[in-house]
């Protein structure tokens, strides 16, 4: 179980993911090789999953990003791993979501452009299986997007 | 497309999985020396494609054990009422996720709660007093999977 000094390194780790190590432990007061050793076994109890470069979908001249929302046809018990096996094969999809609300799942889709979107909607889209509700939002503007947690 | 080649993508498929990765590691995978691996990994950086990191930890081991998509549509709308939103909204230290949308809703937001009691008093006491708050629709997450995206077919 993380102790208050693991909550109090994740809190300035989370915070400014790219901080080097020594700034790190300067930050959360604790010394170097003890901050190392405490990564260490963070990690290594998956309490830290993992540390991944995000990629801006823009620079790479994805300009429309769109959040599809889908509700299932819940009387084939077999939707959700069809619907979610064939939503892996699509190469645009970045994030695959289950829920329990009025909504079942959730994709996040990337497109260069809008016939681009209108391309992958009608060929790979509408195709998924077991659908039987879907809308979608249109991404404007990320806001704010903050790992951090009120640890 | 914008100038990269196998060798850039195949780096960006690495450094997506594992940031922490050293130049020297990533050039030996890819199959470059380390001072053209730091180069091509620099150029990624300059350029914008690579924006930064995100650390995944497990919210359940911290004590977070509740994450709730929240799609919210504003009663009013007008320039103002949108800033005055946004700058109330992006305050509340739960709420990791604002994304301004069209369609259905007008804002999306992710919370992450320690359970549901505590995601109750959130959505009463910070969501529901939000300036010009309309209709909100909340659904709990179970599962989340990151895909690569298109890197392979660039």
């Amino acid at each position: 179980m993380p102790d208050s000094t693991d909550r109090r390194i994740l809190r300035h780790l989370l915070a400014d993911p790219r901080a080097t190590n020594a700034v790190l432990a300067e930050r959360a007061g604790v010394a170097p090789a003890s901050l190392w050793r405490r990564l260490d076994r963070l990690r290594d109890t998956g309490v830290i999953a993992a540390i991944q470069e995000r990629i801006d979908w823009r620079a790479l001249g994805y300009e429309v990003q769109v959040s599809l929302r889908f509700t299932l046809d819940k009387t084939s018990p077999r939707a959700f791993d069809e619907f979610i096996a064939a939503a892996r094969e699509v190469p645009e999809v970045t994030e695959i979501q289950t829920f329990l609300g009025s909504v079942d799942l959730r994709l996040s889709v990337i497109a260069r452009d809008m016939a681009h979107w209108q391309q992958i909607y009608r060929d790979r889209i509408l195709t998924l299986p077991h659908v039987s509700d879907s809308d979608a939002l249109m991404l404007v503007s990320t806001i704010k997007d903050s790992g951090e947690l009120a640890l | 497309m914008t100038g990269l080649d196998a060798t850039d993508l195949a780096i960006l498929r690495i450094l997506t999985g594992d940031a922490t990765q050293s130049a020297a590691d990533i050039g030996r995978a890819v199959g470059i020396g380390q001072p053209a691996a730091w180069r091509r990994i620099r150029r990624l950086s300059d350029s914008g494609i690579l924006a930064g990191r995100r650390v995944i930890v497990d919210n359940a081991a911290l004590g977070f054990g509740v994450t709730v998509f929240l799609g919210i549509r504003l009663a009013t709308k007008g320039r103002t009422s949108l800033e005055d939103f946004e700058r109330a909204v992006t305050a509340i230290p739960e709420v990791q996720t604002v994304q301004h949308v069209l369609g259905q809703f007008d804002y999306r937001l992710r919370i992450t709660a320690r359970d549901i009691s505590d995601f109750e008093r959130i959505l009463r006491r910070r969501i529901m007093t939000l300036p010009g708050v309309g209709q909100v629709e909340a659904n709990v997450m179970l599962s989340e999977e990151r895909r690569p995206g298109p890197l392979g077919s660039l």
